[in-house]
């Protein structure tokens, strides 16, 4: 039956991050922005939020909750709405705990989803995105090869979220004609964490490249182990909470623009009173809830186990332009207030125009 | 719960009207389009069947609120979603035949959103029973398109007081050839009976088929949606009965309270249930517009790859999956605005949100679908040119895109119609 009403427990889960993000991270944001960084304490109170813990089954350690795409979508609206770099960091583990939990072998599971339950952040992290023009998750230039009981990794990655501090990074990388991932621990041998990359957006969210040169790890480090990962399934949870994210994003664009538009005064009326403005008010949110559909539409196709690749793609798609679109015209609204950085539109404006390059850099 | 399965019921109702669609509705298609004048009797008669058989509601207005009520305690209904489907895949056999369905229409609605019980009865018996009939919305007058309360059409009491005198012209009356004078149906007319009150003297009154006084003047010549009669209709001195009016005859005047718009309210009302049906018929045509061509490119070698990264991406790919996105984001509007609908909520924002998107996306995917499809698009060997002049008319009537988005920023921004003009 079709409804789009959120059970009680995903509104609670709504309405817990959404205080998070309004009182805490909101509050933070310029100044981590400017500083590029994301203030620790923020992320202690993210995690305590549980959002990973949950999903990760109690033997595990976890609150056993069946893991919900759909779930993750609506509380990844609510994180972007606080700031697209410090929910990225926030989401950063799932990168390792979601495709685990999904393809990881018993021991990969006995090994990794204890840690991820952990009360305090634990940094946990996924390359998969190249330094190059024409990045094709299909088509990596970072290659495993198969050596004697083992795998050889070799590439270069970039837009490596945390991989500074990462007690594992999930490495994805051509095997064959497929894209496989690869549990490599801190301190291997051959990994070299690059220095921090700097970005037009998302600036409080460290990213690195990392360099693997004949980065040795046993087979039994490879996600899925003899039966390997279907990494498409994997980059389903990504687009959805990508597309969420943008939705969050744009909302908080979209709200700002509306209030602004209702006090700026221009020729004795509110701005908000001219048509020009209030039809781009109007198309901002009807672009917004159309992305939204589609994130969740996306979503409840993976959570009840149907094709979605092709919805995931056009959420996705969809959400890319329409979060720009949103934040574009939010700093349009504003003029030349907009482009001031004491206004957070601008701000938006990078971070959305990051949402086509990001695939892989979240997951829910 | 956040849900997106499509009930049994419809699906089922979708796959009857699809094989409607592809063996009577698509190979008449043409023919209808080319013979603007003739009514497609084939396609009538065969579905009046239906009609008739589900209660003459099918096409019309679904149970009201009232009705619900007194079936005893709410239960899930799907009421709205079924419409939007039917609508859906009725215009995806074909826009125009559609719009030439008997039945109660836009006219049917209006009883549906505001008449007594009583009234219902009286007037949407008919589309249970008999030959074929139809009911029309006559609003827009010559001077007055969007801005509704600039109509000049006026209803006065007889000196006995037990008749209504109308006196008007009107204009882009759908079916209003079907229902004011070929087939025993009905016209909804709206009327002022004070014009300075602006639209709180707005008033809806039933004008039976054949009432003296209320003619045919012409018959428009359109872009598309051409197997659907398109009518101006002029009163002079039409007599009603009393009580024809539908809702009260009491002019409450607009002094910005809430009680002061209750006279214009029944229009709006009339409009939040039927906007996602013409959002759904745009979509319809949008999805006729989108499976052909990819259909028809797909036989010639250009497939579309999900996820496959921009570099590798064809031109075609990218508009086909451009198309596909905004064919789905506007659908999925139309359904929430449906649900909400169904689920007895106010869907006032939605359902303008839903027409705005789908006007625009109509327009879009098939003026796309003509592009991608060449020499062969633009011919009529193929519907594709249909679809595109049929789908122009959704961004259009039943609220422009602007007077919806007008609507929209209104309800966001908490601004009165006067506020934001």
């Amino acid at each position: 039956m079709i409804t789009f009403t959120p059970t009680d427990e995903q509104q609670l889960i709504v309405e817990t991050v959404r205080r998070y993000a309004t009182e805490r991270v909101r509050q933070v944001a310029h100044d981590a922005d400017e500083r590029r960084a994301t203030p620790g304490e923020i992320i202690a109170k993210g995690w305590e939020l549980g959002l990973l813990p949950s999903l990760i089954p109690d033997q595990y350690g976890g609150f056993g909750e069946e893991h919900s795409a759909l779930t993750g979508a609506l509380a990844a609206e609510e994180l972007g709405y606080g700031d697209l770099a410090m929910a990225l960091y926030l989401l950063t583990p799932n990168l390792l705990g979601i495709p685990v939990l999904h393809f990881g072998t018993d021991e990969q599971k006995q090994k990794w989803l204890p840690r991820l339950t952990d009360a305090a952040f634990v940094p946990a992290t996924a390359a998969l995105i190249e330094p190059r023009w024409d990045f094709d998750p299909h088509a990596l230039h970072t290659t495993a090869e198969r050596e004697d009981d083992g795998y050889v990794l070799n590439g270069h990655k970039a837009y490596v979220p945390l991989a500074a501090d990462a007690q594992a990074m999930l490495v994805y990388a051509r095997e064959g004609g497929t894209t496989q991932a690869f549990i490599v621990e801190q301190g291997s041998g051959g990994v070299t964490v690059l220095d921090r990359e700097q970005h037009m957006g998302v600036r409080a969210l460290p990213t690195y490249e990392v360099r693997l040169e004949d980065v040795r790890i046993p087979s039994a480090d490879r996600l899925g182990g003899e039966r390997g990962c279907d990494t498409d399934h994997l980059l389903n949870y990504s687009r959805v909470a990508l597309a969420s994210l943008a939705v969050g994003v744009a909302r908080g664009a979209f709200e700002y623009a509306r209030d602004y538009a209702k006090q700026r005064e221009t020729f004795g009326r509110p701005i908000a009173q001219y048509q020009a403005i209030a039809f781009l008010l109007a198309e901002m949110a009807i672009e917004i809830d159309a992305t939204r559909l589609l994130a969740w539409d996306a979503a409840w196709l993976l959570d009840q186990g149907k094709p979605a690749t092709r919805n995931a793609v056009l959420a996705k798609q969809y959400a890319d332009e329409a979060a720009l679109f949103v934040a574009d015209r939010a700093v349009q609204v504003l003029g030349g207030h907009g482009y001031i950085r004491e206004h957070p539109v601008e701000r938006w404006l990078r971070d959305c125009r990051g949402f086509s390059t990001f695939l892989g850099m979240a997951m829910v | 719960m956040i849900d997106f399965e499509v009930p049994e019921p419809i699906q089922r109702q979708m796959q009857l009207i699809g094989m409607l669609g592809e063996q009577v509705m698509r190979p008449i298609a043409r023919y209808y389009d080319d013979h603007e004048g003739e009514r497609p009797w084939d396609y009538i008669n065969m579905i009046w069947q239906t009609v008739r058989e589900q209660g003459g509601r099918t096409l019309a207005l679904p149970t009201s609120d009232e009705d619900r009520a007194s079936n005893g305690p709410k239960r899930p209904s799907f009421q709205n979603l079924m419409l939007v489907h039917s609508v859906e895949a009725l215009s995806w056999g074909d826009a125009g035949l559609y719009l030439s369905t008997p039945g109660g229409g836009l006219g049917g609605a209006a009883v549906e959103a505001i008449g007594t019980a009583d009234q219902k009865v009286r007037f949407l018996k008919r589309f249970r029973e008999g030959e074929p009939k139809w009911a029309a919305m006559a609003m827009t007058e010559a001077q007055a398109g969007s801005d509704t309360a600039a109509i000049r059409t006026t209803a006065r009491l007889s000196e006995d007081g037990r008749e209504w005198i109308i006196n008007g012209e009107k204009i882009f009356v759908t079916g209003g050839l079907m229902s004011a004078k070929e087939s025993p149906g009905f016209v909804v007319v709206w009327a002022t009976l004070d014009s300075s009150a602006g639209r709180a003297g707005m008033k809806p009154f039933v004008v039976e088929s054949g009432t003296p006084g209320m003619t045919i003047a012409k018959l428009e010549h359109k872009h598309g949606i051409r197997a659907s009669d398109t009518a101006a209709l002029v009163f002079q001195d039409c007599r009603i009965p009393y009580e024809n009016l539908l809702g009260s005859a009491e002019v409450i005047r607009n002094d910005g309270s809430a009680a002061g718009r209750k006279g214009f309210k029944g229009a709006m009302k009339t409009f939040d249930a039927t906007r996602p049906s013409v959002a759904a018929s745009a979509l319809g045509i949008t999805r006729a517009s989108l499976e052909f061509t990819a259909g028809y490119l797909k036989q010639r070698g250009v497939q579309v790859r999900y996820g496959v990264p921009l570099h590798q991406q064809t031109a075609l790919e990218r508009d086909l999956l451009q198309m596909e996105a905004q064919h789905r984001a506007a659908w999925l509007l139309v359904l929430k605005a449906a649900a909400k609908m169904d689920a007895g909520e106010e869907n006032t924002l939605e359902a303008s949100m839903c027409k705005v998107k789908a006007g625009a996306v109509a327009n879009f995917v098939a003026q796309k679908a003509v592009e991608l499809l060449g020499p062969e698009g633009y011919s009529c060997k193929l519907l594709v040119e249909k679809w595109m002049r049929d789908a122009r008319i959704n961004d259009i009537y039943e609220g422009t895109g602007q007077i919806n988005r007008l609507i929209v920023a209104r309800r966001l921004l908490g601004y009165s119609s006067r506020e934001l003009r």
